[in-house]
């Protein structure tokens, strides 16, 4: 599914990724944890195009496909989901306008018919109703006026609607209380299957009891320093990061 | 900085071409010889066969222009204008006045078909299903060049007493109402270009809407200017008698030209003791190439006057078109609580430049204004929002309201906002706010990352930054104006 090899990555001319190699199969959800300023969030944003940053090595292959080459709403198309850690507010811009727009021209990449008005609010008030989610929530704008915890969830209700072959989030869980980390992980685990995979970005060990991962990375300094399965969180939760940074250093 | 860069790269290249209004039509025209001079105001109100008090009308507007000079205050810049190198007179070729749509160049008909004008009757807007309920139904009168070549319903308006016509057909058949109300709002001499559409006014629409009568449809002109080196001088008057009330569309295009073309209209409204008057304005006339060759020079003056107690008007304009707008729709509030509104979305783009925005003059007690202005400047533009605020000294307790947003798009376009507010009643209240954004490009990518094109995704946040407008427009025209918005900024829509 998603396979990274050497990958560097810088911002201006200051290096963050310093040669990362991440494979997730598909299926798998794969948690990546860190220090603040390890280079989660940029690999999250290389992976999805942003253009602020600069690839200056290395490849990732999505289903065989080198993603880097493309722009960032091929790989939307291509099924790449990215739930930002500070969602964007879009005034005036109606929440299910913009999703109905997002899945139609996802829809349309595909060779797939676009879904009318009519159809869209079908598929989008299923989705809020199994997330527990106001339906009021499509009717908002794009996250304009919302508090931190209900932008985090339209990013969860965008990705249900989306339905994204590899999803990453950017710590989605921050900020969060129990009852929507709860939300959150539901909303990833709904989409668990053989078709889908997700990289969730978190500082926490909390969400991972809900959305157990297959595997766990520490990423520090611009490089994994260390995979393990979801102990490895656990014991990180104990005993910090220091000395796995002082381990690969 | 990227995504913005290339924005403007897609917006650029598509616009040189984006103009799809641009067709001309081989019509065999009528014109008066180039230039202006007493002869030809004659030559005109001959041709629209006017009585000898409308030509006096036109001949002392004529000698009022000749002693003015154009106005220099707007932030907008052209060449001198060649007004003696226009013709002031172009109409189609014919025989008589058209009396049905059969006896109108077929031609004629195909064109409107282009630009999806509803010409025949029961046709409605595009998009609108035609087995839709009866008020969907609009009715039209179709300007090209100078004269107006069809208008549509008559029958259906005249059974509810309203009067929908060409302006010159208007001055033939119902001239006590024309010399009542022609002139009171906008005085001939009220500035360079008014006075110079009273002297050459060739047609426009005429309403009368009497009453205690609710107008059963919305009402609707097209302008089109066809013909080179013509001015279009149009000119449109609305009444609405006590408690009348009347919704009413304009939409303009033009030819695709490399020279400029003068435009200088002149809308004058009047709303009586609890009528309401809805103007809304699609302007869509040639904006010019993207180096800011050829294009329209929209110089028109539109006020209303609310002269009854209660009396409401409401101006609602989509601006995107033309290469110099300067236009300022203003509401004469004398009635006791009479209410005006202005709702404005102007783009510009290339090397457009508007000069827009409203008057609101409170004179009666308790009359209130409300102001919103939606400019969005892309490439090399300049967009100007010049608006008044004045309260008289009877506006005891009148309020006013302005709300002025702009939008940046790219860093070669100018926003500017000048408001001018005088008040001169204590208890009045004026209240202004204004914003300046740019389309930030982390909209743009998270616009992206759900699989929005960077087209899609600009249009998606202009329109939503003129959503307070475009919802005041009436149903059929704010589909249409949001596609033009699309169209005017990335021209790939259509």
């Amino acid at each position: 599914m998603l396979d990274i090899r050497g990958l560097t990555a810088s911002i201006g001319d200051k290096p963050i990724l310093k040669g990362i190699d991440l494979t997730v199969p598909a299926g798998e959800v794969h948690a990546i944890m860190g220090p603040n300023g390890s280079g989660k969030s940029t690999l999250g944003y290389v992976l999805s195009g942003r253009e602020d940053y600069t690839v200056t090595g290395g490849s990732a292959m999505f289903n065989d496909a080198d993603i880097l080459a493309m722009a960032p709403e091929q790989r939307a198309a291509a099924g790449l989901f990215l739930a930002f850690q500070a969602p964007i507010e879009l005034p005036g811009v109606n929440n299910a306008n913009f999703l109905r727009t997002a899945l139609n021209a996802i829809r349309r990449a595909h060779g797939e018919p676009e879904l009318d008005a009519v159809q869209f609010l079908k598929l989008a008030r299923a989705e809020t109703k199994r997330l527990a989610m106001p339906d009021d929530m499509l009717k908002r704008n794009v996250n304009v006026g919302f508090s931190g915890g209900e932008k985090k969830r339209n990013e969860v209700l965008q990705m249900a609607i989306l339905r994204p072959k590899l999803a990453i989030l950017d710590e989605t869980d921050s900020g969060l209380d129990i009852d929507a980390l709860k939300i959150v992980a539901d909303g990833v685990n709904a989409l668990r299957g053989p078709d889908f995979s997700a990289l969730v970005i978190t500082h926490h060990q909390r969400l991972l009891d809900h959305l157990v991962p297959n595997r766990v990375h520490v990423l520090a300094h611009g490089r994994i320093v260390r995979t393990g399965g979801p102990e490895l969180a656990k014991e990180l939760e104990k005993s910090g990061y220091a000395g796995l940074i002082a381990e690969a250093a | 900085m990227a995504a913005v860069t290339e924005t403007l790269d897609t917006v650029q290249s598509v616009t040189q071409s984006g103009y799809k209004w641009g067709f001309e039509t081989a019509i065999e025209m009528d014109f008066a010889p180039k230039g202006l001079n007493e002869d030809i105001i004659r030559l005109i109100s001959a041709r629209k066969e006017e009585p000898e008090w409308m030509l006096d009308w036109r001949l002392k507007s004529y000698a009022a222009w000749l002693t003015m000079e154009e106005p220099r205050w707007a932030r907008v810049d052209h060449p001198p204008i060649g007004y003696q190198d226009l013709h002031y007179y172009a109409a189609p070729k014919k025989k008589a006045g058209p009396k049905s749509l059969d006896e109108v160049d077929p031609e004629l008909l195909k064109m409107y078909e282009k630009l999806g004008i509803p010409l025949k009757e029961r046709a409605i807007l595009a998009g609108v299903d035609p087995d839709t309920v009866e008020n969907t139904q609009i009715a039209v009168d179709a300007v090209f060049d100078s004269v107006s070549v069809a208008t549509t319903f008559q029958a259906t308006l005249r059974k509810a007493g309203v009067i929908f016509c060409p302006i010159s057909e208007a001055v033939r058949e119902h001239p006590e109402l024309v010399k009542q109300y022609l002139g009171t709002v906008v005085p001939t001499a009220d500035n360079f270009f008014a006075a110079l559409n009273s002297a050459v006014f060739t047609d426009g629409s005429f309403v009368y809407i009497p009453k205690g009568v609710r107008c059963p449809m919305e009402l609707s002109t097209y302008f089109r200017i066809n013909a080179r080196n013509t001015g279009q001088f149009e000119r449109t008057l609305i009444i609405a008698a006590e408690g009348a009330h009347v919704s009413y569309l304009e939409g303009c295009t033009a030819p695709q030209r490399d020279e400029n073309q003068l435009h200088a209209a002149v809308v004058e409204l009047v709303a009586l003791d609890d009528a309401t008057i809805k103007y809304s304005t699609v302007q869509n006339w040639y904006p010019g190439d993207a180096n800011g060759k050829g294009g329209i020079y929209n110089f028109v003056t539109k006020r209303g006057a609310c002269r009854g107690a209660r009396s409401k008007i409401s101006w609602t304009q989509v601006e995107t078109g033309s290469a110099i707008t300067w236009k300022y729709p203003s509401c004469v509030l004398l009635g006791e609580d009479s209410v005006g509104e202005f709702y404005s979305v102007a783009v510009t783009n290339n090397h457009q430049q508007a000069d827009t925005g409203t008057k609101m003059i409170h004179v009666g007690k308790g009359s209130r204004s409300t102001i919103v202005s939606k400019g969005i400047s892309a490439g090399h533009s300049n967009n100007t929002y010049r608006g008044l605020v004045r309260m008289l000294p009877g506006a005891a307790n009148a309020r006013n309201h302005t709300q002025c947003d702009s939008l940046l798009i790219g860093d070669q376009s100018g926003a500017h906002t000048v408001p001018y507010i005088e008040s001169r009643n204590l208890t009045a209240k004026v209240e202004h706010e204004a914003t300046t954004s740019k389309i930030a490009d982390d909209q743009l990518f998270y616009c992206r990352q759900r699989g929005l094109s960077e087209e899609d995704a600009v249009g998606l946040i202009v329109n939503g930054f003129c959503k307070d407008v475009l919802k005041e427009l009436p149903m059929e025209f704010a589909v249409e104006a949001q596609k033009l918005l699309a169209v005017s900024l990335e021209g790939s829509v259509g």
